[in-house]
């Protein structure tokens, strides 16, 4: 097996007793990279001479980094680093570079691991194929005519691919767990305040979080335990200890109550999906589960609430970008020509729609009838999943209704595109943790399919436990067909 | 629900975002099919019932106020369109239109 084939806590593990290097660990990644970046598209920025460097200074040991020294890894372009071109894959900051790094990317880099390149994803996060890149699309690595999912697309294809042993993405309404299941990798969403937000670039603040995109359930847990708790930068981030998720991994789920959420694993689901998601709860159950349905029925409006509340946050946040301090620039003659013909000129059409949606459903009269009342309707959310979670451990259901969809398949209807979503926005909404386990693939197309696996608040390790049962029982082993091509 | 184009106009002048007449008319299409959708919210009994502004919200967040490094002005300035005498350089804004 080549190096860029193997997990992040196998080349911890060798990396640490010395059976290989850094440099060679960091160097295959970055062959791999060469070899088929030009067919996969995942990276708008490569920094391998930096990741080099890096991997020496690990190899030196004149440092102990920690136990995750130097293992390679790719950011979504959405997270700042320092020195380092971070544009969020919009034209408004195709030439930012940021004065200060996010506290997850400075964190990566204080645990000694290079960082190989940064991954396009949607602009400004906002989509669910990553076709609303400014820059390019990013191709599914099982499938080069269908969609990685987003936003996180490029981080989902590079771990796919082979580009990236692991990496870190974003997700506000599904942006990382519906690209972590269309391209068939784990991708865990922590719980609202467990990840620093600081140097984010920000989409909806109360809903963004960073997690990590992995190979499988072990390494997801590790890469979250080295970015998690408490950050004085974030005044959401929670305080409190951190529990050790690696140890979270072992015991089994003998007798764990697990709710399959009616509302969104039974209609629309296309049937290679559903049949996946059975085959996955005849397991849990067969694994010792205590299987039974549940309904929340507020889950049926939670597209709905999402795109009232995160386009609202979204135009608030992105009024930043005015031409003044940073990004781009349009020069007019006045002040607030030269504010309107930049966002018109750096923006594309998906950011300007949430602008536009935000922003009306923020503006007077109509406030409390939209925004006032999803606010409202997301406290129900709350209520359903706290209902739920007096019967229930976990809760489950399919990770997104289809699988990966082709190019150009959902770009004109905006409002199909959203839907993509639907399983994923009330745990956002809610602020609760998830995570995207492979569970096999679809017999029709022979795409990955993803369980969703749900948790309360700050569960994460009920959460990782599951996942990793279903995982090792499963024993998914199925590669895309770009793996075994070099 | 429908979105008229004089909606689209207002929205896109308090939103800072000069649309062209195509833009704007694609966008009164998209945002009314989208609201109409949205709209499923107000059949909701929200009644007595408080909003979410945070699901999980902290309360009185506070540090030591003391004084730590921070950007220099330089570093401040380094993704400037325009800077000048360590300001960033905007154009006119007085006699602007409003």
């Amino acid at each position: 097996m080549d190096l860029w084939q193997q997990t992040g806590a196998a080349l911890a593990g060798m990396i640490r007793k010395r059976e290989v290097s850094s440099a060679e660990v960091t160097e295959s990644v970055i062959e791999r990279m060469e070899e088929v970046e030009e067919s996969i598209h995942a990276f708008v920025t490569q920094t391998a001479p930096s990741a080099r460097a890096k991997a020496q200074l690990v190899d030196a040991g004149e440092q102990d980094f920690g136990p995750l020294a130097g293992v390679p890894v790719a950011l979504k372009d959405i997270i700042c680093t320092k020195g380092i071109r971070s544009t969020a894959s919009s034209k408004m900051l195709e030439n930012y570079v940021p004065p200060y790094s996010a506290t997850v990317a400075a964190r990566l880099e204080a645990a000694g691991m290079p960082m190989t390149g940064k991954t396009n994803l949607d602009e400004f996060a906002m989509g669910s194929s990553t076709e609303n890149s400014a820059f390019f699309t990013t191709a599914n690595p099982w499938d080069t005519s269908r969609v990685p999912g987003g936003s996180s697309g490029g981080s989902a294809a590079a771990v796919a691919s082979g580009q990236a042993i692991w990496s870190l993405g974003t997700d506000t309404g599904g942006s990382i767990r519906q690209p972590a299941a269309l391209c068939g990798v784990v991708g865990l969403k922590p719980t609202y305040g467990l990840v620093s937000r600081y140097g984010l670039i920000a989409f909806a603040s109360s809903l963004d979080q960073a997690g990590p995109i992995t190979r499988d359930v072990t390494d997801a847990a590790l890469l979250l335990q080295a970015i998690a708790g408490h950050d004085p930068r974030d005044s959401t981030s929670l305080p409190g200890e951190v529990p050790d998720y690696g140890a979270a991994l072992q015991g089994g789920i003998d007798g764990l109550r697990i709710g399959v959420v009616k509302e969104i694993s039974g209609e629309g689901l296309q049937d290679g999906v559903r049949a996946k998601f059975q085959e996955a709860v005849a397991l849990l159950e067969g694994l010792g589960a205590q299987i039974g349905e549940v309904s929340l029925p507020t889950f049926e409006y939670g597209i709905d609430i999402y795109y009232l509340i995160a386009p609202a946050e979204a135009s608030s946040n992105l009024a930043r970008y005015d031409g003044v301090r940073y990004g781009l620039r349009v020069d007019a003659k006045d002040v607030i020509s030269m504010n309107s013909l930049t966002r018109a000129t750096g923006f594309g059409p998906e950011v300007k729609r949430r602008i536009m949606l935000g922003t009306y459903s923020l503006s007077a009269g109509y406030y409390d009838a939209y925004y006032g009342k999803a606010q409202k309707a997301r406290t129900l959310i709350i209520r359903d999943f706290a209902r739920a979670y007096k019967d229930f451990d976990l809760l489950i259901s399919p990770s997104s209704p289809t699988t990966a969809f082709r190019f150009g398949e959902k770009t004109d209807d905006p409002l199909t595109m959203y839907l993509s979503d639907i399983c994923n926005v009330p745990t956002s909404l809610a602020g609760a943790a998830a995570i995207s386990v492979p569970c096999g693939l679809a017999s029709e197309d022979g795409l990955p399919v993803g369980l969703q696996i749900m948790a309360k608040p700050l569960d994460e390790s009920t959460m990782l436990r599951a996942a990793y049962a279903f995982e090792q029982e499963l024993a998914f082993s199925a590669k895309p067909p770009i793996w075994g091509a070099s | 629900m429908s979105i008229t184009r004089t909606d689209v106009d207002h929205v896109a002048r308090l939103a800072r975002l000069e649309l062209s007449d195509a833009e704007a008319e694609t966008l009164r299409e998209q945002l009314s099919k989208i609201l109409d959708h949205a709209a499923r919210v107000t059949s909701l009994d929200t009644k007595d019932v408080e909003p979410t502004s945070h699901a999980i919200a902290l309360s009185n967040v506070f540090r030591v106020d003391e004084i730590a490094a921070s950007l220099s002005q330089d570093e401040a300035l380094a993704n400037a369109p325009l800077a000048e005498a360590g300001h960033f350089r905007v154009p006119r804004i007085l006699d602007a239109e409003p």
